[in-house]
């Protein structure tokens, strides 16, 4: 059974913008999957549909997302059970999209809504085991020590990880990660890719994660699969991505997917020749 | 119109205001009895009013609720703000008799048609990722109006609510004017009367007691931004 698996997804915004076209995937248990492409590519719409977040255009035929062996949404129309399959999706933002007026550790108790009698989850009383799963989360994050602030007075990247460590408490066994980088320093970004990646080894959780960044592709993905202006144009290992190869997928725009390696290194060193980029 | 008239029979005027004065506290103990029940109007009518302000508010936000809901909603709410709260007065004190309750109703109504509006104001301005984040965890859709919208917008909702609390007290010392209840009841009683040494005593009191519940809004207002 794969994890998730897309047939024929298309989507056109209003205004005609094609954001993704004609979309056919499939992603392993287990597997870490990177998403690479420039921004506007259609990652992040790709990843909305997997989690049930938008639905696929209506016209477009059988479009359908199958997650861990169920319907999520199909010819267009979300699974009547897309909440109870989301439930065991965990999504990371970008923003990172806590709430920032609860403490860290409420925010990731939020983890537990899609699990737990609704009731118990509206009234917000989550059993004193939740609570040490959810400490347990914010350990293994590395922040267990800032659970009790609001999440609003931490860094950009201690909140990814509190992200993170909502989906662990979610008990999520697909985690979608939307650039969760992008609007991080380098050293917060090993921190959070290092996460991302020790779940996905330690409890054999599936990752995708969309990255504008091949050399993090490189270094944690085995898998890459690279977009350009809504299709798949590339779904292989990442080793095969040497910039001559990226060249070729992507003209010049390749230059944008090549800026990374200046985040990876340490600021003092001299600026790295292309091809040099990509050594671990 | 004749402003010259102001000074034609300005003696009278002076007359006038001479009645006022010295301002006679006879009844002091009664005011201040009205005026409490004043306040305790204001105060369940807008307790009332916030109870029903928040789901209706949270049924008039277009990024909640589909249209076909907060339309209507919003109408209804339309209607609710439109009339005057005295109006509402004049027309309880036919429905439940004489006295306070009508007073609360009116305020109530007017109250929950002001709210529901502000409620839904906050909300549409509130930030849509927290909430989408919530959604991905596989939460219901009250459950994400709890933990995604709600911790946004209750220290404006509680701002409004006390705002409103402010306007309601000034409001509901002239309710008493239709009959409703209160100080204002008191305040219409002796002026019709030409006791005008115990409607001075009256303003008096209803200065000091808006003055000062201001003052204690004002400052819980600032105690929760």
């Amino acid at each position: 059974m794969s994890a998730v698996r897309i047939t024929d997804l298309s989507k056109s915004f209003r205004g005609g913008c094609r954001a993704l076209d004609a979309v056919t995937l499939s992603i392993g248990p287990a597997e870490m999957v990177a998403l690479i492409g420039a921004s506007g590519s259609g990652k992040s719409t790709l990843l909305r549909h997997i989690a049930g977040l938008i639905d696929a255009d209506r016209h477009a035929g059988e479009a359908r997302i199958d997650i861990l062996g169920q319907v999520m949404q199909s010819g267009g129309r979300l699974s009547r059970h897309c909440r109870r399959i989301r439930a065991e999706v965990g999504f990371v933002f970008q923003q990172f999209n806590l709430v920032s007026r609860l403490s860290v550790m409420t925010n990731v108790l939020l983890g537990t809504l899609g699990r737990i009698p609704r009731w118990r989850g509206c009234l917000g009383l989550f059993s004193a085991e939740e609570r040490n799963q959810a400490l347990d989360a914010l350990r293994r994050v590395g922040i267990a020590d800032v659970a009790l602030q609001r999440a609003s007075t931490l860094s950009g990247g201690q909140q990814q990880r509190a992200a993170i460590a909502r989906t662990l408490v979610q008990r999520a066994k697909l985690i979608l990660a939307d650039e969760p980088i992008a609007s991080l320093d380098p050293a917060s970004a090993v921190k959070v890719m290092d996460a991302l990646a020790t779940i996905n080894r330690e409890d054999g959780i599936t990752v995708l994660v969309s990255l504008h960044q091949v050399d993090y592709a490189i270094r944690y993905c085995p898998r890459t699969i690279a977009m350009l202006a809504g299709r798949v144009v590339y779904d292989g290992p990442s080793s095969a991505l040497t910039p001559a190869f990226l060249n070729e997928l992507y003209g010049s725009e390749s230059k944008d997917l090549l800026l990374g390696p200046k985040a990876c290194k340490p600021a003092d060193e001299a600026p790295y020749p292309a091809e040099l980029a990509y050594v671990r | 119109m004749d402003p010259l008239m102001l000074f034609k029979y300005g003696g009278n005027i002076v007359e006038f205001g001479r009645g006022f004065f010295p301002p006679d506290f006879t009844d002091c103990r009664m005011y201040l009895e009205e005026t409490l029940v004043t306040v305790q109007i204001a105060i369940w009518g807008t307790v009332l009013a916030i109870v029903c302000a928040i789901p209706l508010g949270i049924l008039c936000s277009e990024n909640l609720v589909p249209w076909t809901v907060s339309q209507p909603t919003r109408r209804l709410m339309d209607v609710f703000r439109a009339i005057n709260e005295m109006v509402y007065a004049m027309l309880f004190v036919v429905v439940v008799g004489l006295g306070p309750f009508a007073g609360v109703m009116a305020l109530w109504v007017h109250t929950t048609g002001v709210l529901a509006k502000l409620f839904a104001e906050a909300v549409e301005a509130s930030d849509p990722r927290p909430v989408e984040g919530i959604r991905a965890t596989g939460a219901s859709w009250l459950q994400e109006v709890i933990f995604g919208v709600i911790p946004q917008v209750l220290t404006l909702w509680i701002s409004y609510s006390l705002y409103r609390f402010e306007s309601n007290v000034r409001s509901a010392t002239v309710l008493g004017l239709v009959g409703a209840g209160g100080i204002g009841q008191v305040l219409w009683e002796d002026v019709r009367g030409f006791y005008y040494a115990q409607t001075a005593a009256v303003m008096i009191i209803i200065v000091i007691a808006v003055s000062l519940l201001d003052l204690l809004s004002q400052r819980m207002r600032k105690a929760f931004q």
